[in-house]
């Protein structure tokens, strides 16, 4: 699947990498934006993402649901996304009716109107959408978990906003973000698919060329302490369930021990994968904490979370209890799990088989073409396209001895947050 | 409108290899080189339509704990060999069937279907599992409890099926699973898991005689002599009068709505007519008409969006919703008054050829993965559809007319007589 990329940059500071696939008939053209909310100041959190839903609200070239139709009718998908490092949009269509891309995604990079009757509908729709989401208690213990692992790095934000800030944001805030983060300068195109790479080219300068760089105004976050103590956090809501959630201080994608981050999150709490469509997961069922908790009747699931970002963020253990269970007794057994791998070396077939179910991920996600034309883009937010291709061999290098080094640095109970969501009685 | 769709590279028969073994087993299978992996995907006819109503979820309960071991295999080891490999194999049950979906790399397709077989055949529910599992379940469903968009969908179904199986949910409630024996799984495996009634789809890096070598060598000799006829379901009949239900969940910020009313069958002549004017009605770009009139108007939804459920005995037509409270009564008047339009004038031929254009120039899409291609493979054979049914596909498309589309959705949508439930913070 590490099939040749070309990459290239356009004047105007675009990088552009193309990827040429023919096994079906279907382009993917993905357009990364190197902002997310990790860019925002207080008090306009959640303003990222209600740019990207502005950017569905058309220019004096294709009037709001215009677009929506034209890539519908030619059977193409389209969505976008915010994140803590980007916001990325894309469309994949059948291979020949990919120049509406190009139109479309090169139009509203500079041209999106926001008009003030749809910021006010797109207001109450993003307010709704966070709304959907506190009904989960994950969500909110989340949220909560967030703020109290980062004292001044954006990243303690959700990435949809405070409904305060939801409620404050105005037209202008949100054109001027635009106006700041939306250019070719701050931008990676990333197309994989049945194409000729040189005909496809000239389509890119066609459509990309003529847009001026300008300046970036994107807010930089400062420095982050570190945590030097264990903090906590209880959230109460409505349900029957506890929900356990441990939180540590992860090192940055970029950064080597990220990969042995990443071999210890499948020996924790099973392989995860890193695609974002297709390929589905593997199971955790013979991971440390599994056997630990569930199989020991502590818990009914475990699983872990990394997530590549450009500033240290966090790795996550999520943890839903047994019922008659409390959350110490099994912070207990996750800490003595944690030690254990602490003071020994683990056995190097052990690495081995969390590279094989790297690779065999990699593969279920090369199967389709969206999900290739996904990390031909995707790398470039936190580090470089280098990153993916290596991204096996990197693994490929962990020791048992770099395993017990980063977990000794890293797991550490003064570098963490727990949280817990403990069930309360709600008054009907 | 003329939409060039080469229907040569679309799975058809052709390229898709059927076989059905002595035993009664069906094997459908298509090969695709182009990246190292391979799915499995099928199902034995065993479902929920089977739950004695005491014991709903019996099917659900039986399904997942079909891997929790076997007679020459226990727990860790099967999931030890599946994860080892990066391969993965799960069960769950559905109304008519339990289902299984599983991928390796192609090395690793052997172990698969052995594994398979071992877990459809062999399986022990050893008591210390079938304990855990059933705590686990009870959770869930206690997780479910305090769900808006499961609570209200539960309720839906139940309201509109009354007494059929698909009013009830297959993973049951918490009084049923509790009522549940290691006995009853033990009993419920033995009498109903039949070879007869088993489709495997096989997709990926394999050649089609090296899959039927590896399925017969482990699935060949399996007979099974018990024969139980299961009762017949009961007839499904329209509500005669609009039913409005509202499910209290304290502390939510948003509740869910699902409102509708019963649908075509699967196999039902309706079926093309109502999922293109369902696509019209709910779904085409931003969510359809629903998605335009509740989100892009209104502001009053992140989701407002229709489905067509059609199944074999049965379906639903419905349209979901998650709204502030406040709003809901207003997004309940917004959806009938589309309704309304929907059934007072046909489509008009715009929108109807919309969606036609989307429908025939997605399924390339919808077919790139080998997990896509299984998925539709299984669906020929599940419906009967025949093996060139993609490739005639775009031709049923395009010979719906809008009078169809306005015919279908009177004989469906009676705006009178639907069931509306809603769960979430009472006002």
């Amino acid at each position: 699947m590490l099939s040749e990329i070309r990459q290239e940059k356009l004047e105007n500071g675009l990088q552009v990498n193309l990827k040429e696939i023919h096994s079906a008939p279907i382009i993917s053209h993905w357009v990364w934006y190197r902002v997310g909310s990790r860019n925002e100041v207080a008090g306009k959190t959640g303003i990222s993402h209600w740019v990207e839903h502005m950017q569905f609200k058309g220019t004096p070239k294709f009037a709001p649901g215009v677009l929506d139709r034209a890539i519908s009718r030619d059977g193409g998908f389209w969505n976008a996304f915010t994140f803590l490092d980007w916001t990325t949009f894309f469309e994949t269509m059948p291979a020949d009716k990919i120049s509406l891309a190009l139109e479309l995604e090169s139009d509203r990079m500079v041209n999106s109107t926001f008009p003030p009757e749809e910021v006010e509908s797109e207001r109450t729709v993003v307010i709704s959408e966070r709304e959907g989401n506190e009904n989960e208690p994950l969500f909110r213990l989340d949220e909560a978990m967030q703020s109290a692992a980062f004292a001044s790095h954006p990243y303690r934000n959700e990435i949809i906003g405070s409904v305060e800030d939801l409620h404050a944001i105005q037209r202008n805030d949100l054109y001027a973000h635009y106006q700041s983060n939306y250019c070719p300068n701050n931008a990676v195109l990333a197309i994989a698919g049945d194409f000729d790479s040189d005909e496809m080219l000239e389509l890119i300068h066609k459509y990309y060329s003529p847009i001026a760089a300008h300046a970036v105004k994107t807010h930089l976050p400062g420095d982050e302490t570190q945590l030097t103590s264990e903090q906590h956090c209880e959230v109460k809501g409505p349900g029957d369930t506890t929900y356990l959630q441990l939180a540590y201080r992860a090192p940055t994608a970029a950064n080597e021990d990220f990969f042995t981050i990443s071999v210890i999150d499948s020996l924790l709490t099973g392989p995860s994968g890193l695609n974002m469509f297709g390929g589905g997961g593997i199971s955790n069922k013979t991971s440390r904490l599994y056997r630990a908790l569930v199989e020991k009747e502590f818990a009914i699931s475990v699983y872990g979370g990394l997530q590549a970002t450009i500033d240290p963020y966090l790795y996550n253990i999520n943890v839903t209890l047994r019922p008659g269970h409390k959350p110490e007794q099994v912070l207990g057994v996750i800490d003595n799990e944690i030690n254990r791998l602490q003071q020994s070396l683990i056995p190097q077939i052990e690495i081995d088989r969390a590279v094989k179910q790297a690779r065999a991920l990699f593969a279920y996600g090369s199967e389709n073409i969206t999900n290739q034309a996904f990390w031909l883009g995707y790398p470039e937010m936190f580090d470089h396209y280098e990153w993916f291709e290596q991204y096996v061999e990197k693994l490929n290098q962990v020791t048992p001895q770099k395993i017990q080094t980063a977990l000794q640095e890293y797991l550490q109970p003064q570098k963490r947050v727990v949280g817990i969501y403990l069930p309360e009685e709600v008054a009907a | 409108m003329t939409q060039f769709l080469d229907t040569r590279s679309l799975p058809g028969p052709e390229d898709i290899t059927r076989k059905v073994l002595p035993n009664g087993i069906t094997i459908l299978t298509r090969s695709n080189f182009n990246s190292p992996s391979v799915v499995i995907s099928g199902y034995v006819a065993v479902g929920s339509y089977l739950d004695p109503s005491d014991k709903l979820g019996l099917a659900h309960f039986t399904a997942s704990a079909l891997m929790r071991g076997t007679k020459s295999q226990n727990f860790q080891t099967i999931f030890d060999k599946l994860e080892s490999a990066g391969a993965s194999l799960g069960f769950g049950a559905s109304v008519h069937n339990t289902s299984f979906s599983g991928r390796s790399l192609a090395e690793d397709l052997p172990l698969l279907i052995t594994m398979l077989a071992d877990c459809l055949r062999h399986p022990t529910f050893p008591q210390e599992y079938f304990d855990r599992l059933q705590v686990q379940l009870l959770t869930s469903l206690s997780i479910r409890a305090q769900d808006t968009t499961e609570m209200a969908a539960i309720t839906f179904d139940q309201l509109l099926f009354g007494d059929h199986p698909y009013g009830r949910p297959e993973d049951g409630f918490i009084e049923t699973i509790q009522k549940i024996t290691r006995t009853n799984l033990v009993d419920f495996h033995r009498e109903y898991y039949h070879p007869k009634n088993l489709v495997i789809v096989v997709v990926g890096a394999v050649e089609a005689q090296a899959v039927f070598d590896v399925i017969e060598a482990v699935l060949g000799d399996w007979q099974n002599p018990v024969q139980i006829q299961p009762a017949e379901l009961p007839v499904i009949l329209s509500p005669s009068k609009t039913i409005r239900r509202h499910i209290e969940l304290a502390g939510k910020s948003q509740t869910d709505l699902t409102l509708g009313m019963l649908g075509p069958k699967r196999k039902s002549q309706d079926y093309l007519p109502a999922s293109l004017g369902n696509s019209v009605l709910g779904q085409f770009g931003m969510m359809g008409r629903i998605g335009d009139a509740v989100r892009v108007k209104a502001g009053l939804a992140y989701d407002a969006s229709t489905s067509l459920n059609a199944w074999i005995d049965g379906g639903s037509w419905e349209v979901g919703a998650g709204v502030n409270p406040v709003n809901l009564q207003k997004a309940i008047d917004l959806i009938l008054q589309e309704l309304n339009h929907f059934i007072e004038e046909p489509v008009t031929n715009e929108e109807l050829a919309d969606s036609q254009a989307n429908y025939i120039g997605r399924l390339p899409l919808s077919l790139e993965s080998n997990a896509g291609v299984a998925n539709s493979v299984l669906n020929l054979e599940r419906f009967d559809l025949g093996l060139d049914y993609l490739q005639r596909y775009a031709q049923s498309i395009r010979a719906v007319t809008p009078e169809a589309v306005l015919e279908t959705a009177r004989k469906y949508i009676h705006t009178d007589a639907l069931v509306i439930v809603s769960a979430g913070t009472n006002l």
